[in-house]
């Protein structure tokens, strides 16, 4: 049986978290993430699951990535500065393609900045902020229903493709409450275990290797190094460094059709919305304002890998109005996508854009 | 099981140099944990960055080589969610008491039940002979070429003070003891830390006037005071020299701990 329930963004990703099997939390407070560990702190123990407070946040995106190689699936959450501080790890996750969650409920830098204001600033930093090149998942919900449902389906991600899945939410979700109905349970695709005298870090046919989790009797040696099929140190072969980080990158962009997730309004329209997250609520209002044909709308689930030929059902646009509340990070990637032009509206300060702004802008460029 | 099924043979040969002192570290390691009669299967060696952090990789069970200095964090995470599993670390100076300093220390309060073996070479060999946080004062390295300004770091009296289980401390020349130290480490529930002075001919030896690899091993050996002999002497009001490095059991206790085997 479904249930309704009057929660807050924060808590709907914890509870999509459990539902999905995350046995392992760690992490650091940070506003306006705490309530997830707070929650997570409440719950975890009663499931038989592991709750730590690490000592910063470093060493959150460590235990997460430990825990995950032990067989958990494992999560943690923070805002801007404590993500900054995981970027290290991250590297390592990619590298190592460990599968793990982590929940970034986005607050306005750079710095220390506004904890208690909503942003998304980060989008350009959960793609790109390691070092080196590789490729990662970002998912971004845009009410609490999909907060639940977007944290539960993350963890499928990590796991079918080895690799760090971003949850890139923000203040404004993270803290709204509304109405959200519980499934009965979520899908749960299992990590692919490694096949038993394989090389553990051989890849399939879908670019992705069997996961050999410890304590199984693999003996699988997991380095940041750049490393071979059996897993060992091999840092100074150039061949051999290009394969690895094509592979990284390939199992990710080659699987950007399977891994999108985004909906299409008005596929004709000359003028075209595109949002994710928080400001999505925004054109929703003027799209019900102002029922009108020539007003599309592309809103994006999956920012990365970012779901570019989706841009190409709108064949009659004759520009791109993209909202966000960051100066443009992800406008600028739509413009590497099509030759239409593309309206960054960008809005700082932790307000969203009201709906009177969004069709001022619309009316502007009609 | 025999003693070198715990290597992985297809690894060799090994990067450390000739007369490092890491080797005799693994060995009295791995001597221990065979005395535990520990699977492999069911033990996990863990790592940061550094020559000390390599061990791992020459160990046929799992292994994580991780980011620099933040091995206790990930052993942390692999310790709790799976409690069964036997978990070492490997570390050095560098990556234990500078960059993870604050790793250790978490590491010490929680009192997880890890053993953590801390090679301690005085100095960045990995990266070139570089000072460490416990490069002793005047020493040189490419770093301190007039000479260390900076105090050392006591690695054991951090562990202490931060709340460990079981802390000691010997040097690549005390092998027996060593291996002994260890062992208690591994019986003893909790975070358990020996710090094993070794010697680095490369990087710490060649500018600090140690010729042979056996000077600086001697050297290790004379400035060694059994922790007893110290007591003794505070005790009679003797002045302890301060280049001497105290050796021996210098804790086991019973706080609770954390993470320990179901």
């Amino acid at each position: 049986m479904t249930r309704i329930e009057f929660w807050q963004g924060n808590t709907a990703c914890t509870e999509g978290a459990l539902a999905a099997g995350c046995t392992f939390f760690g992490g650091y407070p940070i506003t306006p993430s705490t309530e997830i560990a707070e929650h997570m702190a409440v719950k975890l123990p009663k499931k038989n699951g592991v709750f730590i407070q690490m000592e910063d946040e470093i060493a959150s995106m460590a235990s997460i990535i430990g825990a995950s190689w032990a067989g958990a699936r494992a999560m943690t959450a923070t805002s801007g500065p404590g993500f900054s501080l995981m970027m290290e790890n991250i590297g390592f996750a990619a590298m190592t393609e460990t599968p793990c969650v982590i929940v970034n409920v986005q607050r306005g830098g750079p710095s220390t900045g506004q904890p208690t204001m909503g942003a998304q600033g980060d989008m350009l930093q959960c793609r790109f902020g390691s070092h080196g090149d590789y490729s990662i998942i970002a998912l971004c919900p845009a009410s609490v229903q999909e907060m639940y449902e977007l944290t539960a389906k993350a963890f499928n991600l990590a796991d079918e493709y080895r690799v760090p899945v971003f949850i890139m939410t923000d203040e404004i979700i993270g803290h709204m409450r509304e109405k959200i109905v519980i499934p009965d349970s979520v899908a749960y695709v299992p990590r692919k275990e490694l096949v038993r005298g394989t090389p553990p870090f051989r890849a399939d046919n879908d670019l992705i290797p069997g996961f050999p989790q410890f304590g199984k009797g693999y003996s699988v040696h997991v380095t940041g190094l750049t490393h071979d099929e059996r897993g060992y140190p091999c840092a100074t072969n150039p061949k051999l460094h290009e394969a690895l980080v094509m592979r990284l990158v390939d199992k990710i962009e080659s699987a950007r059709q399977k891994i999108a997730d985004y909906e299409i309004l008005n596929p004709d329209a000359e003028q075209v919305f595109i949002a994710y997250g928080a400001p999505v609520r925004t054109v929703q209002q003027v799209m019900h304002d102002h029922p009108d044909k020539n007003i599309g709308f592309l809103r994006i689930r999956t920012v990365w890998p970012f779901p570019g030929f989706a841009l190409k059902e709108f064949k009659h646009a004759k520009r791109f109005l993209v909202p966000e509340l960051n100066l443009g990070q992800i406008a600028r990637e739509i413009e590497r996508h099509m030759q239409v032009p593309v309206i960054s509206l960008p809005k700082l300060g932790g307000d969203l854009h009201t709906p009177a702004e969004l069709f001022a802008a619309l009316e502007d460029y009609r | 099981m025999s003693f070198e099924d715990w290597y992985r043979q297809d690894r060799l040969p090994h990067i450390y140099c000739p007369g490092c002192g890491n080797g005799t570290i693994i060995n009295c390691t791995l001597a221990a944990i065979e005395q535990m009669a520990w699977k492999k299967e069911e033990t996990v060696f863990i790592s940061g960055i550094g020559c000390s952090s390599r061990a791992p990789g020459y160990i046929a069970t799992d292994s994580l080589h991780t980011t620099h200095g933040r091995a206790i964090a990930f052993a942390t995470g692999v310790k709790l969610a799976n409690p069964d599993l036997n978990v070492v670390v490997f570390t050095g100076d560098g990556d234990l008491a500078a960059i993870g300093g604050n790793h250790f220390i978490h590491g010490c309060r929680r009192n997880i039940d890890l053993t953590v073996v801390c090679m301690n070479n005085q100095i960045y060999g990995m990266t070139g002979g570089q000072g460490s946080p416990t490069t002793p004062l005047g020493c040189l390295s490419s770093t301190t070429p007039y000479g260390c300004a900076e105090t050392p770091f006591d690695l054991c009296e951090l562990a202490i003070a931060a709340g460990a289980n079981f802390v000691s401390r010997w040097t690549s020349y005390h092998v027996k003891e060593l291996e002994k130290a260890v062992l208690a480490g591994l019986q003893t529930p909790g975070f358990s830390f020996i710090e094993a002075l070794v010697q680095c001919p490369t990087a710490f030896g060649r500018r600090n006037k140690f010729k042979q690899v056996a000077d600086q091993v001697d050297y290790l050996r004379t400035h060694s005071m059994l922790k007893a002999k110290r007591d003794r002497l505070l005790e009679q009001g003797e002045h302890i020299p301060p280049d001497m490095y105290i050796v021996g059991e210098l804790v086991r206790r019973n706080r609770p701990a954390l993470g320990v085997k179901r």
